[in-house]
């Protein structure tokens, strides 16, 4: 498969000889042959992203570079932990996607040249690009608390990556004696799914309540303030009284390192140990955005709000939860949003047009119990070079609400989560 | 002269190229709709919304904006937009199939 994307010595003189002919003029240098888009993950950004580029220009050539045969959605997999859901409900092939004309490929991208646009893979073969899109999502800094790296994620699980690790976290919870103590410590923003660990929060108050009611939750926290904030709190008190505490950063919440043997949270105030300990640490843009040249000094990638190109690496575009894409969250729908209005971006610098300014939607709904979903939304358009909210649009769901409306967004949130994995892998 | 017939040739080009893209291009917004109203068959809570009536969506949303139509999440999403995005959005989503 990779063999017929390898660009050959006299592929690469054509190449070069169309280029510097059209160096002269703004042309489309590559609009004779068919252009070569690889998009490097295939999450719900650069699934979308393969996708949307073979719908809306079929003569291009696609490629989708992912090592997983099978995708494990993160949106949902706080039901599995909290043992609602089943982890096979979770995952999701490239069948759909390779039958519709995208080539997918299953290796691990390693290395990428810029200048020559050349993805290397794990093989040791290469994808020659036209234009590259990088949708890697995120990597865990097991450099950011002192004694959190990879092993210690064995014993207290971050299940921030959606498979082995929540499967882990949801084998603890079951084999926690009634009347323990779980801890879930937050990371500072930015980072993957903001509302994310306080719907972990209710679905494992829930598991408790229903299985082991004298347990208790605590949440360290290394910041103030939380997406859905007085939503998430209304619902602990409301659906689980007593049960979930939140400690905030000013109140001593920030988890600046763990110990592992004793299943035990550092903060500046005092240490907590837990039967059950889910640390979330800080993130960055997945490891092949640094390689590529594309992250900044946050670790994170600065994109153009029209294109989603890179600031810093030309012909390199990066969606879905490794850009920093201003007012718009880190989730599976903002991924998926970007990663369509990229995909167009693309097919249109590709014929030489320039794409018009775009607005996108996010829309993020999170379940304080099975039947009780609360949700989050945006509009965003380009402005001051990043991605900013629409004034007077977006918001939260109203805090005071009967419980049917609730009951609604709850079945909203399933229907949202069929959707969209249909719309992406079906 | 060269450059002229060059200059020619990639305005040639770009027309050939320009109808094809305007067809499937979504206005800006619309492609973000599909993230939750399925594109395929769907017996689900949410609506399809491609190859509805054009002028049936655009006053949903004009509804959902101004509040006469109760809403959950659209509320918020459709006050994003104004009218004319709004019908924007609408033709095109009643333009798929």
């Amino acid at each position: 498969m990779g063999i017929s994307h390898r660009i050959s010595r006299r592929d690469f003189c054509r190449v070069a000889a169309t280029a510097a002919a059209a160096a002269a003029f703004p042309l489309p240098a590559f609009a004779q042959a068919a252009a070569r888009v690889v998009v490097i993950g295939g999450g719900f950004g650069g699934a979308s992203c393969a996708r949307a580029l073979k719908q809306i220009d079929p003569k291009l050539q696609v490629t989708l570079v992912e090592p997983n045969r099978t995708f494990i959605a993160c949106p949902f997999s706080n039901n599995v932990i909290a043992g609602l859901r089943s982890i096979e409900q979770q995952q999701f092939g490239y069948d759909k996607i390779a039958s519709g004309g995208v080539t997918v490929v299953p290796q691990a991208a390693t290395k990428i040249d810029a200048t020559a646009r050349t993805v290397g893979l794990a093989d040791g073969t290469s994808l020659g690009y036209d234009r590259l899109v990088l949708s890697p999502g995120i990597d865990l800094r097991f450099d950011a608390l002192q004694g959190y790296d990879e092993a210690a994620a064995a014993k207290m699980p971050h299940a921030w990556k959606a498979g082995e690790q929540t499967l882990l976290l949801r084998k603890q919870l079951e084999a926690m004696d009634d009347g323990g103590l779980v801890v879930i410590a937050a990371p500072a923003n930015p980072f993957r799914c903001p509302p994310g660990p306080y719907e972990r929060a209710c679905l494992i108050a829930h598991y408790l309540k229903t299985k082991k009611p004298r347990s208790k939750l605590l949440i360290l926290d290394a910041k103030d303030a939380f997406s859905k904030q007085r939503l998430f709190q209304n619902a602990w008190k409301e659906l689980y009284p007593g049960m979930v505490e939140w400690v905030s950063l000013s109140q001593g919440g920030k988890v600046n390192g763990v110990d592992p043997a004793t299943n035990t949270l550092i903060t500046d105030f005092g240490n907590h140990t837990a039967q059950v300990a889910n640390v979330i640490p800080p993130q960055r843009a997945g490891r092949i955005a640094a390689i590529a040249g594309a992250t900044d000094t946050t670790g994170w990638c600065a994109i153009d709000p029209v294109t989603f190109e890179s600031k810093s690496a030309p012909n390199i575009h990066v969606i879905g939860d490794a850009c920093l894409a201003g007012a718009m969250p880190k989730s599976a729908f903002t991924a998926n949003a970007q990663a369509k209005v990229c995909a167009a971006a693309i097919a249109t610098l590709i014929s030489g047009g320039t794409p018009a300014a775009p607005k996108l939607i996010n829309t993020c709904y999170s379940l304080a119990a099975p039947d009780y979903g609360i949700s989050i939304a945006g509009v965003y358009q380009p402005k001051n070079g990043l991605l900013a909210d629409v004034e007077g649009a977006g918001g939260v769901s109203p805090l005071e609400a009967p419980r049917d409306f609730r009951a609604r967004e709850a079945d909203y949130a399933q229907t949202w989560f069929a959707t969209i994995t249909a719309e992406v892998f079906g | 002269m060269n450059a002229l017939r060059v200059a020619i040739a990639v305005v040639t080009v770009a027309a050939w190229y320009q109808p094809l893209l305007a067809a499937s291009d979504p206005p800006p917004g619309a492609a973000s709709c599909s993230g939750c109203h399925s594109t395929g068959t769907t017996t689900s809570s949410i609506s399809r919304l491609y190859g509805r009536d054009a002028g049936d969506i655009a006053k949903a949303m004009a509804g959902f904006r101004d509040g006469s139509l109760p809403a959950t999440v659209m509320n918020r999403i459709a006050k994003g937009f104004t009218d004319e995005e709004s019908r924007a959005i609408a033709a095109w989503l009643a333009a798929q199939k």
